[in-house]
């Protein structure tokens, strides 16, 4: 089925990534040849056939549920990015992560 | 010297001919004069690197040195290292430091191994000629003009020009064996589960698998032995025991039965290619192997489920990076929402997001039967083939690649053509099964490999098929001559 500029741009909104009006065009163009190499898969017949998600069909292991981990919290802000809108600050205040204000 | 086997440079180290100090600097220097033009790294860090080569002496010293202790290996810059830069190819990683150690890494460090730099790649693992990546394509040592595979391509030029003793990779669908068939080397995909994907920077997690990336069978099997193992923190690895993978290097060939799909030697394979090939079966029949011609029917389908599943495991795996806690957060926003829309647009390269919007739109209401689980189902059929194949043959061989290495450029604007260069190697991720290639001849000066894919935890028998070869062919041991272009002044 044909994709439109419409459904690349709602797309492009559920993934969080913005795209220009340009962009989307460009990105169309693509989408719609990825999407013909896809289409390939319609004409098999996969009636009863048991979807495969892991080689060796295994399950997930499970383990105790103890503290395997210690605390790198400090270690791990380090990465924090920058505030953005000009300021040379990282993104972080007493060990929470910094974004802008959610509810008035 | 630069040429020499893992086990001669384990001989030199261990009878004191030459310090891993010597050794690893001998390697830098060989990456100062040729990385500038190759781009094979991302990161060096010299003060940490001859740190380990250090610590490595002092280990062997002491008399208690593993095979690979004190041996300089490039890292592929998706497996994190702890205070190494660690970008995956990634602006939105461009400035992120690892803050442990991915478990490959953990397993070097463990055996004294001294980790030479991180290797350049395509972003996040997406593509197969290196040029999606943030910090610039890579030359293939063979021919400066081309592309020298992805997405390990900094690793296979680092191997390919002798500017490691052995690298690591990573293929998701041919990451490892599309490169080593491009630049002439050795390079092994395990089975899925064998080698722990903890601190790998996630792609598609059901085909994501490491392995060595070396020049021949006898150092991927070194490398083998201290990259396998079962780790809790990787909840897909498998525990089974250890097992030495040069155990059988050495065993005669005598009675081997080869399989040929002839989906393989079909339309899409450059002829010249496939002559190569025929003389690597010839030269296999002469070591004493059967010959059985068998199908994999659905190979053809790999691709288009390929596109499905990986772009969907990727735009769930890739929804972590949004700003907030480290990666790319963009320089001017209005709120959340906004923030993380422009975070992730100018964070991720063009080939990243196209696989993410991918992935969103087959995972999305309405459309997830038609593709996921379609694709999915298909899946089980590609690796059912591979069942009723290896009740016929020990192993499955032809080539890597459709074609030798094409220009930088060539493809680069046509994803649907360079998605078909993986068109070999995508079916055993799929199944979860081993492949590799292996060094088999030259095209036009190009090199060419050879595809061995082996039944699930046949590495080992696959390694001494490519073993046996290597011993009566010397394609794995040819280096490229590496021409610096002059200075234009």
């Amino acid at each position: 089925m044909a994709l439109s500029i419409e459904d690349i741009k709602k797309v492009a909104h559920l993934a969080r990534i913005e795209v220009s009006d340009t962009d989307a065009a460009a990105t169309l163009t693509k989408l719609t040849g990825i999407l013909g190499l896809i289409e390939q898969m319609q004409a098999v017949d996969t009636t009863g056939i048991e979807p495969m998600s892991h080689s060796q069909d295994l399950s997930q292991r499970l383990r105790d549920d103890v503290i395997t981990k210690t605390n790198l919290r400090d270690e791990f802000q380090k990465n924090a990015p920058l505030l953005g809108n000009g300021s040379t600050e990282q993104a972080v205040s007493g060990g929470l992560y910094l974004v802008p204000k959610v509810i008035e | 010297m630069i040429n020499s086997s893992l086990k001669q440079f384990g001989e030199m180290l261990h009878t004191k001919k030459i310090s891993s100090v010597e050794l690893t600097q001998s390697f830098l220097s060989r990456i100062q004069q040729y990385n500038p033009t190759i781009n094979a790294y991302i990161a060096l860090d010299e003060a940490k690197t001859l740190a380990q080569a250090k610590a490595a002496d002092s280990r062997i010293a002491a008399g208690n040195a593993a095979p690979l202790t004190g041996i300089p290996i490039a890292q592929k810059d998706i497996f994190c290292a702890k205070g190494w830069q660690t970008t995956c190819g990634s602006k939105m990683l461009a400035n992120f430091i690892a803050p442990y150690d991915a478990y490959v890494i953990t397993q070097f460090d463990a055996v004294g191994a001294v980790n030479l730099g991180k290797t350049n790649m395509d972003e996040f693992a997406m593509g197969s000629s290196n040029e999606t990546s943030y910090f610039g394509g890579v030359k293939n040592p063979w021919d400066f003009d081309r592309v020298p595979g992805g997405s390990s391509g900094g690793s296979a030029a680092a191997v390919a020009a002798r500017l490691c003793a052995a690298a690591t990779g990573t293929d998701t669908g041919g990451s490892i064996r599309q490169p080593a068939s491009l630049c002439g080397f050795t390079g092994l995909k395990p089975t899925y589960g064998v080698v722990s994907r903890y601190g790998m920077i996630a792609f598609a997690s059901s085909l994501d698998q490491a392995g060595p990336m070396a020049k021949s069978a006898e150092d991927c099997a070194l490398m083998m032995n201290v990259m396998a193992g079962f780790d809790e923190r990787d909840s897909t690895s498998l525990n089974r025991e250890k097992e030495d993978y040069t155990r059988s290097l050495n065993q005669p060939l005598a009675g081997l039965k080869i399989g040929l799909p002839k989906e393989f030697f079909a339309e899409g394979l450059d002829a010249s290619v496939g002559k190569v090939i025929e003389d690597a079966i010839a030269e296999y029949k002469k070591l004493g192997a059967d010959i059985v011609e068998i199908s994999l029917p659905n190979t053809g389908l790999s691709i288009p489920v390929y596109y499905v599943l990986a772009p969907a495991e990727a735009s769930s795996n890739l929804s972590r990076y949004d700003g907030v806690r480290y990666g790319h957060r963009a320089e001017s926003y209005t709120d959340l929402m906004d923030m993380y829309c422009k975070s992730r647009a100018e964070g991720f390269g063009a080939e990243v997001k196209r696989r993410i919007l991918i992935g969103t739109y087959v995972l999305s209401a309405g459309y997830y039967d038609a593709y996921y689980l379609k694709a999915q189902q298909i899946r089980r059929l590609i690796a059912q083939d591979f069942v009723e194949a290896f009740k016929q043959c020990d192993v499955i061989m032809g080539p890597a690649a459709p074609s030798t290495a094409f220009k930088a450029g060539e493809k680069v604007d046509d994803p649907v053509a360079m998605y078909l260069q993986d068109i070999y190697t995508i079916s055993t991720n799929l199944a979860g099964l081993p492949g590799m290639s292996v060094p088999a001849g030259f095209s036009n000066g190009l090199p060419v490999g050879l595809q061995i894919i082996g039944n699930y935890f046949d590495e080992a028998r696959m390694l001494n098929v490519a073993h046996q070869y290597q011993q009566v062919t010397n394609w794995h041991s040819k280096m490229p001559e590496l021409v610096l272009p002059k200075e234009v002044k």
